[in-house]
């Protein structure tokens, strides 16, 4: 599937117009759809580099542990797992960050696509321009216009599930075990944040495979890492960037994917991903270089721009229903149905 | 113009035969199991995972059912948007099913809804978020509910004998009429908008910036082949007298709907490229020719006079293309949807007895608002015969 926006809406156009669609607008769509948006100076965000990734898994319990979420045991563990040890697969309604592997052949060596094995860390990657917050109803989805972090409020939600069927990602993830259950997903630890700490996964990885920042900060670290030859040594920084309190971790660079992924993804994210297997293996979907969100509401504010084609439908529906509900109650209205 | 031999009036006959039994236990079914969900939550009734947030609760319920009820907004739209009065007959039972297709669409979101106390949110101006198309097929969906049940009131009061209000209700029913046209076409195309944002999680053979108008052609199509669905039901159900010679007129349009969607659906496809896509032995393939076959056969069907002028083939007609508009939603919103990796979904026994009793309910209301209020205009057979010249 091409993923070329130019020429995909180009086609488009030329399709709506040759079909005379009765709704014209929507052909414009394709030309009006609004821009990305761009992420605030002052975002932060968290680099996942998967070659210092050891799957400890160290992220996901401290993660729990700061979001107050419990453990998981996945059906086919129970018998021999009685809860005491948190096993959740993939991202559910009670873990918000998870460690999955990627496997091949005889998964021999690390980091490598054929016969090798990759670690992967998948929670929300608050997406600059994010499709959860635009397709939300009631607002439940919001971003926060200084940090870039995408919350979450309880309050609001009504619990359709939109933002988890919207999110190219799968991230936002509903409680279903619960009669009243709410959205999970990380929020970057906002709450630790606001004390002056880090988010939890960041606090505790041994590697500095997760890494929080400042999102420019970070793509600069990520971009210095991809400039440096494999093999040579380089020391990675723990925890936050920038932070000179805590010991580097001095390894050598991995033979890495020439790219970024989060730089211009889907408009853009706040996590970024290094990885030396292709990223689409990792679980990480190939995506257009712009958002979602810009689609979907330049589509809908196309066709309700100014409200106007609604307005005019509606004075020209009453013009006929006018005139044909006189047409058929013309004379006086019969006073009872009578049985024929 | 009308006819004063066809007037609506109420069937009367027995209540409790055995479908109308049948129809109430399986309505009882669903009730239990909508306990269940009240009870220990969505995830103890329903198989829906973490890759797949939205189950048949919502592709059937809340997308198809509402397409199901497009009776009476496409009847609307021929009746008294293009002033073709002699339709008139066929009003009421198109706006009966209508009434409950939506109703029921209501109640099945409020099932699904996991947060649903704060569903008046939608009401409170700071939390609506105009940028959500939910939003527009939300409040849309709801005002279009109390426009049909004021659309249909009249029945009910004539029933009542309440001709006061039934005059002034009818002064002023065409703004009700004009909103009961511009609702439907507003949220049936937004249904199609709704998937917009999911560009890489729908087959580009589903996926296109035209789904909010394929959706609406559809919807109306679909509108037009439940009412000679039913009208064909309800004349042999109940012995009477058929539309024949309307559903005739109606088939003609219901055929050129088709065929507009169909050039469309497939011409943006064929466009775009994608078109291999369906060449190849995937399951979204599969999916598309099923799809398209039920579409295709429904206008085949309906290709000629001869075919349009005979019962069972406008009813066959009627048939294919509410299964072809059922799979197009079921496709777009769940069968050809890309979960995350890893989740698979089939709805759970349970599951989908709350959406085969929703339907039991909703064909039980119908038969029971036939029988008590003044809705169907056929004459009865015998008497049609009598007075044949």
């Amino acid at each position: 599937m091409s993923l070329n926006r130019r020429a995909f809406l180009t086609r488009s156009v030329s399709g709506a117009a040759a079909a005379g669609a009765t709704l014209g607008a929507q052909a414009e769509a394709a030309t009006l759809a609004r821009p990305d948006r761009a992420a605030p100076p002052d975002a932060v965000g968290i680099l996942y580099d998967s070659t210092l990734c050891i799957g400890c898994k160290a992220c996901v319990a401290a993660c729990k542990a700061a979001n107050g979420a419990p453990p998981v045991v996945p059906p086919t563990l129970t018998d021999w797992n009685s809860g005491i040890w948190d096993s959740a697969e993939d991202l559910d309604g009670r873990t918000l960050n998870v460690i999955k592997v990627y496997v091949n052949g005889t998964r021999e060596v690390k980091d490598r696509e054929i016969d090798g094995f990759a670690f992967v860390k998948r929670h929300c990657l608050h997406c600059i321009d994010p499709s959860c917050v635009s397709v939300c109803p009631v607002s439940a989805m919001l971003k926060d216009p200084v940090t870039g972090i995408v919350s979450y409020d309880q309050d609001a939600c009504m619990g359709c599930r939109y933002c988890s069927y919207a999110c190219p990602f799968g991230v936002p993830q509903f409680d279903l075990s619960v009669s009243y259950g709410r959205i999970n997903k990380c929020e970057m630890c906002s709450h630790l944040q606001a004390k002056g700490e880090i988010p939890a996964c960041c606090d505790v990885c041994p590697t500095g495979a997760s890494l929080f920042g400042k999102l420019t900060d970070l793509q600069d670290e990520a971009d210095a890492r991809l400039e440096v030859s494999a093999g040579a040594a380089y020391a990675f920084p723990r925890g936050r960037l920038g932070d000179e309190t805590r010991p580097k971790h001095t390894a050598a660079i991995a033979s890495y994917q020439n790219k970024v992924y989060g730089k211009k993804d889907g408009g853009g994210t706040q996590l970024l991903y290094l990885s030396a297997v292709p990223f689409e293996k990792l679980g990480l979907p190939t995506l257009p270089q712009y958002s979602f969100a810009g689609m979907s509401e330049g589509i809908q504010h196309t066709i309700y721009k100014w409200f106007i084609a609604p307005i005019v439908l509606l004075g020209l529906l009453l013009a006929l229903t006018y005139r044909s509900t006189r047409h058929h109650h013309g004379g006086p209205a019969q006073p009872s149905p009578h049985k024929s | 113009m009308q006819d004063t031999h066809h007037k609506p009036r109420p069937l009367g006959g027995r209540i409790l035969t055995v479908p109308v039994v049948i129809l109430t236990v399986l309505t009882l079914v669903a009730v239990y199991y909508v306990a269940v969900r009240f009870y220990l939550g969505i995830g103890a009734v329903t198989n829906v995972n973490p890759g797949y947030p939205w189950g048949i609760w919502v592709a059937f319920d809340v997308i198809v059912g509402p397409a199901i009820g497009c009776g009476g907004f496409a009847m609307a739209l021929l009746t008294y948007v293009l002033n073709q009065g002699k339709y008139h007959p066929l009003m009421r039972p198109a706006l009966l099913g209508g009434l409950f297709g939506y109703t029921l669409a209501g109640v099945a979101v409020l099932i699904d809804l996991g947060r649903y106390f704060n569903a008046v949110n939608l009401m409170v101006p700071w939390y609506l978020n105009t940028n959500s198309i939910m939003v527009e097929t939300a409040l849309c969906v709801m005002a279009y509910v109390a426009v049909l049940w004021i659309e249909f009131s009249p029945a009910v009061l004539e029933r009542f004998r309440l001709h006061r209000v039934r005059e002034f209700l009818e002064r002023y029913m065409f703004v009700i009429i004009a909103l009961g046209v511009l609702l439907p076409t507003m949220h049936q195309s937004a249904l199609g908008t709704i998937l917009a944002v999911n560009e890489t999680k729908l087959s580009p053979l589903w996926w296109t910036q035209l789904l909010p108008l394929l959706f609406l052609i559809s919807a109306i199509a679909m509108g037009y082949s439940i009412v000679a669905f039913e009208a064909t039901l309800v004349s042999r159900g109940f012995r009477l007298k058929s539309e024949m010679h309307l559903l005739t007129s109606i088939a003609r349009i219901t055929f050129w709907l088709i065929a507009i969607f169909l050039v469309l659906r497939i011409g943006v496809i064929v466009l775009n490229g994608n078109f291999g896509l369906a060449l190849e032995p995937t399951r979204e393939a599969l999916l598309f020719w099923v799809e398209t076959i039920l579409f295709a056969g429904a206008l085949a069907t309906l290709a000629t006079d001869r075919l349009r002028r005979t019962e069972r083939y406008i009813f066959l007609s009627a048939c294919l293309l509410l299964l072809g508009g059922t799979f197009y939603r079921l496709d777009s919103y769940l069968l050809a949807y890309v979960g995350s990796p890893g989740w698979l979904y089939f709805p759970s026994v349970p599951e989908l007895m709350v959406t085969i009793g929703l339907v039991a309910f909703h064909v039980l209301l119908f038969i029971l608002f036939c029988k008590y209020l003044p809705v169907l205009s056929n004459p009865p057979r015998e008497a049609a015969k009598a007075r044949a010249p």
